[in-house]
């Protein structure tokens, strides 16, 4: 084990003679050839597959009366269905986590409560269709709750459906506002989300002499394979995930789903493989999403932009005994202020299970507090750029004692502005004309803590001189194979096409898994610790101190002798396994990352219509592993910002408790015509902080203070201020800024 | 509701990159799932089964279609190309080696649906097709990114490699028009 309690000192990694390359991906080729095979789609593995195909419950709440199966396992081709009834035994979570399969209490609507098992698709889905079922229904909670004007909880405060989860302050923040000579009130709604993967969630589910068997969707292979052990009551050893390729996932794929368990359930129950996907209408109801929030912000300060009170208060939903969306977390670290309050209530609902999706708390967070602080650099007469620059902070607010490892936002801000031509910017909303359309533009900060967490990894050195990583590491499509490849080349001297990296499979070591923009940093670390053992290995066998030995195109050099890795290794292949843990430099220092976000946005001045012209972030995240695939996972970020702005919203029927659009013509996500010119700039601040490989998160940082730049640019172009997202046209149409012909 | 009879099969050949192949088939047969469970050609992906996300996008004598939105008995005699028709790791169509250079892509998913709905659409603009943000519908459309967006909308990558899709596509439409 190796542990990082000190900060990095200089090591092989800062040479990013491979690290730190703009590589492509080393799974391109089988990615674009449609050979990269996903969980669903492993044919081959083992004989017999069968199908299953999942019914979810007609009702949000209550019981199931009876299920008549009759006329489908009558069908030609079904072979089971699989009821609460004849399951077998299971062990739920519980904890907030609905049962994967519902009977006779139903708690959400499209709870899993059937499981038709075929020889074919088709005769599963014809089955699904023939089953009846009856519920008594009850009632339920479905609505976060509506407030009156100057009607909010207390930090504490408990009501009827509404309970505090969260609070935290620092100094007197209500004397500090009362007493501030600019102050800014403002309530935000931001919507309930689905992650919308392109892959369902899907697995493969064998059972063979009491071990269980699952090819699956999952960002996180150890979690499942414990989650599994569990719910069977077998051995975490007796369970084995394989997920070699994962079709997005954003969160949806962390935990496990019922597809996973309900193969699990059928293939115990028929003795044969069943597989499972969901189909893409059952994904948004019987799987996770993010919670709506409302939130409510105060801001007080001199008039001079400094901040001397902040308060950032929210509400989101979940159901009971479930986790809050923590949107206020990142208001207690991202700007000064002596003076500070931040709260969280949940409201118990009986909607699906809110659970965590990209940036959890920090994306709906950022785009309420960042629309706040445009609004309080409008009362102040200040650029929006200037106020942010004004409240940096190089230490935690709450512990001046307690710095940042890293935090270069002004740096951020001031090289976005430059690049972007804020200085165009016109200062009066509504001014700025081309033909139809009125322009604006906005900017936003962005920031996202960086999670460090223990991994493992092995690596081989094979008999021809080549390497092989492995390690339970998922790519969800942010670029670990590569990274890998790219550490485990740089710190051997190998070049990166004799790197093969095996991913995604129980039976390797236990690694960090992918959520939380913690996989890129820590997997690597992980795989690092590994190197730095298989290096300590070679050296030993050639008697070569340490210190001396470099190790570059395919040799080890030092002590005078050069000595080529195959050589070493002709008779048998070495490999070294290791692991990173962490001591409490997370404690001692705030480990974060950070943006600056800048969008130009033009309104149609007859039609509300929004299109995005241009797009630039400038993000501070560490040593940045790969700039190809790094770039590319935070325009992927600002394209799901532009969808958590402009048009994601699961619509809630507030009377039946679903969500209604749920699939995707319904549920909009932002398609090629939606996308405007994306710029990506990274600073190069290397936190030695953070791990040996001094890089932190950027998957998710990409994603945060995106929506809040939409906004402020729309009220740039238009003076409408809209506070509720998904910002569209009918909010701005009644009060668009009169038409005048364009000017000459 | 009486039960449907599942026990018909009904035959159908046609030609999948290039090579004959029949089937027999249940006619509820998807052509999307007679590619991907009984021929196990699993490049082409199910992203929703509905015609909505074009992670399925197969091309059919030519043009581009949804396959999970078809079924496999319609296609008698049909000329199908899948992803694995269009290139393989060591033998790469140059689109697709310009996905890999200009990252299209992240997961993976949607790539074997944005690579054939990309050829296809091409092909569209040559045969010219017209596209909503054409200015002039009577002309054909020129390959720019306007276009290109426009005309791949209907392939969703929630990964949101789109500039970078764009950016591989223009490549080689570049490279062919030179």
């Amino acid at each position: 084990m190796m542990k990082f309690d000190r900060p990095a000192e200089r090591n092989p990694i800062d040479d990013q003679t491979v690290v730190g390359q703009p590589t492509s991906r080393i799974d391109g080729a089988l990615k674009t050839t449609g050979q990269a095979r996903y969980a669903y789609e492993q044919h081959d593995v083992v004989p017999d597959q069968t199908y299953g195909y999942l019914v979810g419950a007609g009702i949000a709440r209550g019981r199931i009366r009876a299920i008549d199966s009759r006329a489908a396992r009558d069908l030609p081709g079904v072979i089971e269905v699989i009821t609460w009834e004849n399951a077998g035994d299971v062990t739920y979570p519980g904890g907030g986590t609905p049962d994967y399969l519902a009977g006779p209490e139903i708690q959400h609507y499209h709870q899993a409560v059937a499981l038709v098992v075929a020889e074919s698709f088709e005769a599963a889905r014809d089955g699904a269709f023939l089953l009846e079922i009856s519920y008594d229904r009850a009632p339920g909670r479905y609505a976060l709750p509506s407030l009156a004007e100057g009607d909010w909880p207390a930090p504490d405060e408990a009501r009827e459906g509404l309970e505090p989860v969260d609070s935290d302050t620092v100094g007197d923040f209500e004397a500090a506002f009362a007493a501030a000579p600019v102050r800014i009130e403002q309530r935000y709604q931001t919507s309930h989300e689905s992650h919308a993967m392109m892959e369902p969630h899907a697995t493969i589910a064998h059972w063979a002499d009491g071990r269980l068997t699952l090819w699956t969707a999952t960002q996180m292979v150890g979690w499942a394979q414990r989650s599994l052990a569990r719910l069977f009551g077998i051995e975490k050893s007796d369970v084995r995930v394989i997920a070699p390729y994962v079709g997005g996932g954003f969160g949806a794929k962390l935990a496990i789903q019922s597809d996973a368990v309900l193969a699990a359930m059928a293939a115990r129950k028929v003795g044969r493989p069943v597989k499972v996907a969901l189909t893409r209408p059952m994904v948004m109801n019987n799987t996770t999403h993010r919670s709506a929030t409302l939130q409510r912000v105060r801001l007080g300060a001199e008039r001079d932009g400094r901040l001397t009170a902040i308060a950032h208060q929210g509400i989101s939903g979940n159901l009971a005994e479930g986790r809050h969306e923590p949107a206020v977390s990142q208001t207690k670290l991202l700007y000064a202020g002596a003076n500070r309050l931040t709260a969280m209530h949940m409201a118990i609902l009986d909607l699906p299970k809110a659970s965590d999706m990209r940036a959890p708390g920090e994306a709906p967070g950022l785009m309420a507090l960042e629309v706040a602080m445009d609004e309080l650099a409008e009362a102040l007469g200040m650029d929006p750029v200037e106020l942010r620059i004004r409240n940096d902070t190089q230490s935690d607010p709450a512990d001046p004692e307690r710095p940042f490892s890293e935090r270069h936002l002004v740096e951020c801000l001031r090289t976005g502005a430059e690049r972007f031509g804020w200085s165009e910017r016109s200062t009066t909303p509504g001014t700025r004309r081309d033909g139809d359309w009125l322009l604006g533009m906005g900017m936003a900060a962005g920031y996202r803590d960086n999670l460090v967490r223990q991994s493992a990894a092995r690596i081989r050195l094979e008999q021809d001189g080549s390497l092989t990583v492995e390690t339970d590491m998922t790519d969800i499509g942010t670029g670990s194979y590569t990274i890998l490849a790219q550490t485990a080349a740089e710190m051997l001297g190998v070049p990166l096409g004799r790197v093969a990296v095996r991913l995604g499979d129980s039976d390797f070591p236990l690694s960090v898994g992918s959520g939380g923009q913690w996989g890129a940093n820590n997997a690597t670390a992980g795989l690092y610790a590994a190197c730095v053992r298989l290096r300590a290995m070679i050296c030993e066998m050639l008697q070569m101190p340490e210190a001396e030995a470099q190790f570059a195109d395919g040799a080890v050099t030092g002590a005078g002798r050069r000595v080529e890795l195959a050589e070493l290794v002709r008779d048998e292949a070495i490999s070294a396994e290791d692991r990173i843990e962490y001591g409490d430099l997370d404690e001692t220092h705030q480990q974060a990352t950070f943006a600056a976000h800048f969008v130009e946005a033009a309104v149609n001045a007859w039609t509300g219509e929004v299109r995005l012209r241009r797009m630039l972030s400038v993000c501070d995240a560490g040593r940045i592993l790969n700039p190809k695939t790094a770039r590319s996972q935070v325009i992927g970020s600002m394209t799901m910002g532009i969808g958590s702005a402009l048009m994601e919203e699961l619509a809630v029927d507030a009377g039946a408790g679903f969500f209604v659009n749920h699939d995707l013509a319904g549920y909009e996500v932002p398609v090629h015509a939606d996308l405007p010119e994306q710029e990506v700039i990274f600073l190069d601040h290397p936190d030695a902080f953070s791990s040996p490989m001094k890089a932190k998160g950027v998957g998710e940082l990409g994603l945060c203070g995106v929506g809040a730049a939409i906004a402020n640019a729309l009220y740039n172009a238009t003076g409408i201020r809209l506070r509720e997202y998904p910002l569209t046209l009918d909010g701005m149409l009644e009060r668009l800024p009169p038409l005048a012909p364009p000017g000459p | 509701m009486a039960p449907a009879s599942s026990t018909t099969s009904m035959k159908v050949s046609f030609r999948v990159n290039g090579t004959p192949r029949e089937l027999e088939l249940d006619p509820r047969v998807t052509l999307l799932d007679a590619l991907r469970e009984h021929l196990h050609l699993t490049g082409a992906k199910k992203g929703c089964d509905h015609g909505q996300c074009g992670a399925c996008t197969t091309i059919v004598n030519g043009a581009r279609i949804n396959a999970c939105l078809s079924l496999a008995v319609m296609h008698a005699g049909d000329e199908i190309t899948t992803i694995e028709g269009i290139g393989q790791p060591d033998a790469l169509h140059p689109l697709q080696a310009a996905f890999i250079e200009h990252d299209g892509y992240q997961c993976g998913y949607c790539t074997p649906g944005q690579i054939c709905s990309a050829l296809a659409m091409l092909e569209e603009i040559d045969r010219a097709v017209p596209s909503h943000v054409q200015e002039d519908l009577l002309q054909k459309a020129g390959i720019t990114e306007a276009e290109i967006r426009e005309r791949m909308s209907g392939n969703i990558c929630r990964c949101g490699a789109y500039a970078n899709i764009v950016a591989a596509i223009l490549e080689i439409a570049e490279g062919e028009t030179a």
